[in-house]
């Protein structure tokens, strides 16, 4: 049993329990919360050093073999997105700390966002497609909760329409793996990678074909692409924005790793139709994104039409299907995360500031806070794709990629849309932090006391965390990218996987 | 045998998918369960079907005789039961909230979080 594979599923959920046991003090749990975030971070960059020195590792629990059993598999892409799981937990933990308010903690935050980060990890890790499904519902049952946790109108409403679209896409999810076992007699993903590329006859074929594009609805959904989508802007500004920022930094993260994963090991029969229509897809979601946010007044509701938007990258470096496009969609996955929870932090940061989101009503944040301004500039230029910060390499890489595959007009859009991505993000910068402040609305008392400095000071650390990240990520491009290829590689070799995962039974 | 369950199984998500899209936050969740049903069915009938032979090896063999039922599948139904009563359980009390709350059951007037 390789603990290295257990732990980030062990350690978010023994800090669940922890913080769900011991509800007084309430410091207590809030260190508990941050302890637990920090060993996952701690644990997450062991496992990605033994990926990259000893290859896929695998682990069968229960000692049962594979096929029979449910193994856990990291290979580089699981790794780095663990790795990714703890960076944005340990960010998005410290805010809480600083930004939460009584009631909620006291109905089990804590616990209910470790317990999402187990789910996060727990379908990063898994190598069988039934166990993904579970770790799924853990996920969303843990971000069902979240959301609606505090019971405000907006969440309310916001609530229902993300539930429904939500358990649509497990209805379809779950139809799509009862008619695979139909075909294939096995849902260890190894296993179904072999059979399918052992079936020849063009019937059995076409049904695979069928259930691929019933995957790609059913994880399209998850991951918000179009015409998938709306259920994203309609609920994600609704609850607290540090629950924005985890959600925006990782559950639409979890259905793009799960269409890579499906994408390039099980479904590469038919690559001229799947990875055609994939990156169709993804140049209308970026489009049909960033148009969204560019309509935007409302600073919650404008990144998340971005998420969407930067979601259509993704897509394209799957829909590319080359080594450099993978690299180049695994290395964008990480820098994107990083780029919009430290924007959607920013943001919470500028409500508690001026007491409100509407962009008309903000101003005058770079002449009185000018440290969160730069922190804002950070995450927005890599998130606009600005040298020398991490979105210009990952931006670069896609554009290379599809360039050299002659995808012209995928990388025409793509540019296209990298502009009016910059183009929001200034409209942020000029309505928020440039312009002066309209007639004074209401300013709660942020020139005050020692202690508003702290929680302040506490506020922009997780930021300036993501902003450091940020900015390694981009002049440190040349070995991470590196790292992030060779993941690229990996996932284009089934065989690799095949033979770590069902090759080492005795 | 199997075309009597695929009729029912296209028949659960007909339901299911025409109750999904009604006005009423009510039958919009009975349409949520239809379609969850209509799934675990779907996966019953898809793994193929064994006329009354248990998914249990018998006593003394170390492998299962050639008609056993597949007990793979009903494993992964039972999994999808559990989790779909969950998230109904969670779903029903979710819209009770929204009752108390917003006032409204009618999904064509609730519109406040929409873009």
């Amino acid at each position: 049993m390789n603990v290295w594979l257990v732990l980030p599923v062990l350690i978010p959920m023994l800090t669940g329990i922890v913080t769900l046991l011991w509800q007084r003090p309430r410091g207590l749990q809030r260190w508990a919360s941050v302890v637990g975030a920090t060993s996952l971070l701690v644990t997450a960059l062991g496992l990605l050093a033994r990926v990259w020195h000893e290859g896929i590792l695998t682990t069968q629990l229960g000692n049962w073999p594979p096929p029979y059993g449910i193994i856990l598999v990291a290979d580089l892409l699981s790794a780095i997105m663990v790795t990714l799981t703890g960076v944005i937990g340990l960010a998005c933990a410290l805010y809480a700390l600083a930004s939460l308010d009584p009631a909620r903690e006291r109905f089990g935050y804590h616990s209910l966002y470790h317990f999402l980060l187990m789910g996060v990890c727990g379908a990063f890790l898994t190598g069988d497609l039934f166990n993904l499904y579970v770790w799924f519902e853990v996920m969303l049952m843990a971000s069902f909760v979240l959301l609606a946790l505090g019971g405000e109108r907006g969440q309310m409403t916001g609530a229902i329409k993300y539930v429904t679209l939500n358990l649509l896409s497990t209805a379809l999810f779950l139809t799509a793996l009862g008619l695979l076992y139909g075909v294939a007699g096995t849902l260890n993903m190894a296993d179904l990678a072999r059979k399918i590329a052992a079936l020849d006859e063009p019937q059995p074929l076409g049904v695979v074909t069928t259930l691929a594009m019933l995957f790609l609805a059913a994880f399209g959904i998850k991951a918000a692409a179009f015409p998938l989508f709306f259920w994203l802007p309609a609920s994600y500004h609704t609850p607290p924005v540090v629950v924005t920022a985890v959600f925006a930094g990782l559950l639409t993260k979890v259905g793009m790793y799960a269409l890579i994963r499906l994408f390039t090991l099980i479904f590469v029969h038919d690559v001229g139709y799947t990875h055609t229509l994939i990156l169709i897809i993804a140049g209308l979601t970026m489009v049909t994104g960033v148009l969204g946010a560019v309509a935007q007044y409302e600073f919650r509701r404008l990144l998340s039409f971005h998420i969407i938007s930067q979601i259509g990258y993704l897509l394209m470096g799957l829909g590319l299907f080359s080594p450099l496009a993978l690299a180049g969609a695994v290395f964008f996955t990480f820098h994107v995360s990083v780029a919009k929870t430290a924007l959607f932090l920013v943001s919470g940061v500028t409500e508690r500031l001026r007491g409100t989101y509407d962009l008309k009503d903000l101003g005058g944040l770079y002449r009185t806070h000018p440290g969160l301004a730069v922190l804002f500039l950070i995450s927005a230029m890599s998130l606009a794709g600005m040298p020398p910060l991490s979105g210009f390499f990952a931006k670069l890489s896609l554009v290379q990629a599809g360039l050299a595959l002659g995808q012209y007009s995928i990388v025409a859009v793509a540019l296209g849309v990298s502009l009016l991505t910059l183009f929001s993000m200034l409209k942020i910068w000029n309505e928020a932090f440039w312009k002066s402040p309209p007639l004074p609305t209401l300013m709660p008392g942020e020139e005050g006391s020692g202690g508003q400095d702290a929680r302040l000071s506490l506020r922009l650390l997780p930021i300036g965390l993501l902003a450091t990240v940020s900015i390694a990520l981009g002049l440190g491009a040349g070995p991470l990218f590196a790292l992030a290829l060779r993941a690229g590689e990996q996932l284009l070799n089934p065989a690799a996987y095949i033979q770590a995962v069902l090759g080492g039974v005795g | 045998m199997e075309l009597a369950l695929a009729v029912v199984v296209g028949g659960l998500y007909a339901a299911g998918v025409y109750m999904l899209l009604r006005r009423t936050l009510v039958k919009l969740l009975i349409g949520l369960a239809l379609l969850g049903n209509g799934a675990n069915l779907l996966i019953f009938t898809a793994a193929g079907l064994t006329r009354g032979q248990p998914p249990i090896v018998p006593a003394h063999a170390t492998a299962p005789p050639s008609a056993v039922a597949d007990p793979l599948p009903q494993a992964l139904i039972l999994t999808a039961i559990v989790i779909g009563f969950a998230v109904l359980a969670f779903a029903l009390v979710l819209a009770y909230r929204v009752y108390k709350t917003v006032g409204l059951v009618d999904l064509d007037q609730i519109r406040e979080s929409d873009p």
